[in-house]
């Protein structure tokens, strides 16, 4: 079967996986493939090379979504038969729009949006992100204006990061109990334990009392946000648990990226996400099973004369030992899998950053015999 | 001012499986060939210097790999317990705080006072005179950034800081290590990149990020793993003219593998131009290397490959 009829009734398709492994590639491939056979399809990206969005016919992205002209496809000699749309994750807009939506009154509003430690918020606190991503993917999915979403999550340094963003703004969230305490005058000292008072004075010391000042303001006025930004973290779990979601876990066939995906694998299992593939993408393949340089040097030389015959058996020796590492790995990844599919993407001649590239990604995903029944 | 390798502290930068760390580790292996005593700073927990050293676990502490070489991986936490440690003059007061939740809750809601920790960690082991425990001076830090974006924003932590407070010692610290990391007799970076399309323009873009937010520019960007140039374009050609003809599938196997070699050290090649027509700072190149895993001995050699060109 193909990656099409493993999405299929999916309505949420999450890519995740370590960086470097070309998710936003497979991200978009998958869109393009299902946008051709029909369906509405956004692809939410965070960080497209810009060659990406070019190639799209689209001149940069922003955190609305566009729709990639059919004569483009076209111009590529591809049929599309449904809509592809595309969108690049903008954290701190997408952080400014929650907070517009969600504020009381205006005076709230703009008292976080001109806080300090808000304005740093989305780039310094690990999480958010990858939060806002699932929020966007969430508000999108609200929507219902598409068949299916496909998300290509952050570059975390460690894909594990991603899932536990929700929790982690939740915690995030709950420090507005800081607050409360940071209100002068206020007597819940023990609530938090002895010595705290001592600690307070010594913290003013160190980090300046501004500091302690700033964070108040900003959970102060966070105050009944937070409740609603909660229950939302929960719902947003909820989507990606749901039996219309679906993971594909996005790896190359080098060692530390297989060691991340088998990790991230177990990981899904555990919090019962639901699981779809596992894609390994630049496989090097179409090396001989069994014969090696030496087997075919008389052959090649007789071709190509000594010189030349000898330097191709030499490189294909080079090659074999590549492609034998990239199947032990995929093996062990299989095993892994305990059945779940494996659909292995080829290293193409040519590098992957185009319209064309996407192509001929999305014709090895979409082969009916890409994923093994 | 001093070259690369002379500088005190070296960031290497880079996309996620460009091969940072193997960089990081050569350039290491280099600068302690040359008998400067260095240390190897790796902040994503992997700990994947050490481990290509059979010494696994080294975690927050400086530990020895080979002669003049070590290894440290940072954490956060420790690196600000250690931080709070030295401000509040006991290590035994600075446990305290930590296990209070007010401060849990504090240090969780504070933008950028772990990040700040892990840098001021960084800063503190280039520094002549360390603060931790009358420990040693190095000669070289290296440290192994994490990919691209986050790794400007580890730059800019401590001018982020600066941006939330104003005043106190944790200031004091941030403007430090600021200045210390925006002095180019002091600090140096290292841009990682691949020979091909996006990690190239991933390049580019943070060179001009890194000097249009930081005012630092790239001292060296390292293209790695470059394939070899195999075959002229005459070989291709009788390859192909060869290939088709040929019934044995693993003799055709093989055509089409130099053909793919071919193809693919040739688009290398152009990224290379690319690359050099749009960075300021010297490129140098390292080659592909046909193993199945990279470790020490593959370290070695690329450390080699460095010296030469350092």
């Amino acid at each position: 079967m193909s990656v099409a009829e493993l999405l299929e009734g999916r309505h949420v398709c999450v890519c995740a996986g370590s960086g470097g492994v070309g998710k936003t590639t497979v991200a978009a491939a998958v869109a393009m493939g299902m946008a051709a056979r029909g369906l509405k399809v956004a692809v939410l990206t965070i960080d497209p090379a810009k060659r990406l969005a070019t190639s799209l016919g689209l001149e940069g992205l922003d955190n609305v979504e566009r729709q990639i002209p059919a004569e483009v496809f076209a111009d590529h000699g591809l049929e599309m038969q449904g809509e592809l749309w595309a969108m690049q994750l903008d954290a701190k807009r997408t952080w400014d729009d929650m907070i517009e939506r969600r504020a009381p009154d205006r005076a709230t509003r703009d008292a976080i949006l001109a806080n300090r430690i808000y304005q740093q918020l989305s780039t310094a606190v690990a999480g958010t992100t990858e939060y806002m991503a699932l929020e966007r993917l969430y508000e999108l999915h609200e929507e219902r204006r598409y068949d299916l979403l496909v998300l290509d999550t952050p570059p975390t340094r460690n894909a594990l990061d991603f899932l536990d963003a929700p929790d982690r703004l939740s915690r995030f969230i709950d420090s507005r109990s800081l607050q409360l305490f940071l209100r002068p005058g206020i007597l819940g000292v023990r609530a938090f334990g002895r010595g705290t008072g001592l600690m307070l004075a010594m913290l003013k010391r160190i980090t300046g009392s501004d500091l302690l000042r700033d964070l108040s303001e900003f959970f102060g006025a966070f105050g009944d946000m937070a409740i609603g930004i909660r229950e939302r973290a929960r719902r947003v779990n909820a989507l990606l648990a749901d039996d219309r979601t679906v993971f594909l876990l996005v790896t190359s066939p080098r060692r530390d990226a297989i060691d991340e995906a088998i990790f991230f694998r177990r990981r899904l299992r555990e919090s019962g996400m639901p699981f779809g593939a596992a894609v390994v993408n630049r496989v090097h393949e179409g090396v001989h099973e069994t014969a090696d340089g030496d087997d075919v040097v008389d052959d090649l030389v007789a071709l190509l004369g000594p010189k030349l015959g000898r330097r191709v058996a030499h490189n294909f020796s080079d090659y074999r030992r590549i492609g034998e590492r990239d199947r032990a790995n995929v093996d062990r990844l299989a095993r892994e899998l305990r059945g779940d599919p494996l659909v292995p993407v080829p290293l193409l001649d040519d590098d992957v950053h185009d319209l064309g590239g996407l192509a001929a990604v999305a014709e090895h995903l979409f082969a009916e015999e890409a994923v093994p029944a | 001012m001093p070259g690369l390798i002379d500088k005190r502290l070296i960031f290497v930068a880079g996309k996620g499986g460009v091969g940072r760390t193997t960089v990081a580790a050569s350039l290491g292996l280099a600068a302690a060939a040359r008998g400067r005593r260095t240390i190897v700073c790796e902040v994503a927990r992997q700990e994947r210097v050490s481990r290509a050293f059979k010494r696994e676990g080294v975690g927050f502490h400086e530990t020895e790999l080979a002669t003049n070489l070590f290894a440290i991986s940072i954490d956060p936490q420790e690196s600000f317990e250690e931080f709070l440690a030295g401000q509040v003059g006991s290590r035994r007061l600075a446990g305290l705080l930590f296990h209070n939740r007010l401060f849990e809750y504090l240090a969780a809601a504070t933008p950028g006072l772990r990040e700040l920790a892990t840098i001021g960690k960084v800063w503190e082991l280039a520094q002549l005179e360390r603060r931790a425990h009358l420990a040693a001076p190095y000669d070289l830090v290296i440290v192994d950034l994490p990919a691209t974006g986050h790794g400007l924003a580890a730059l800019r932590t401590p001018q982020t800081f600066g941006e939330i407070a104003r005043v106190g010692p944790v200031r004091r610290r941030a403007d430090s290590i600021d200045s210390f990391i925006r002095d180019p007799t002091q600090t140096g970076v290292l841009a990682v990149a691949l020979p091909e399309e996006m990690p190239v323009t991933e390049t580019i873009e943070f060179a001009d990020a890194l000097r249009r937010d930081m005012g630092m520019s790239v001292d060296l960007t390292v293209l790695n793993s470059m394939l070899p140039e195999r075959f002229s374009a005459a070989d291709a050609e009788a390859i192909e003219r060869a290939n088709g003809g040929h019934g044995a599938p693993a003799v055709a196997a093989a055509l089409r593998a130099a053909l793919s070699e071919h193809r693919r050290a040739r688009a290398n090649r152009a990224q290379l131009r690319r690359l050099r027509s749009a960075v300021d700072s010297e490129v140098i190149t390292l080659p592909y290397l046909f193993e199945p895993d990279l470790g020490l001995e593959e370290w070695s050699r690329l450390s080699n490959d460095l010296e030469r060109r350092l």
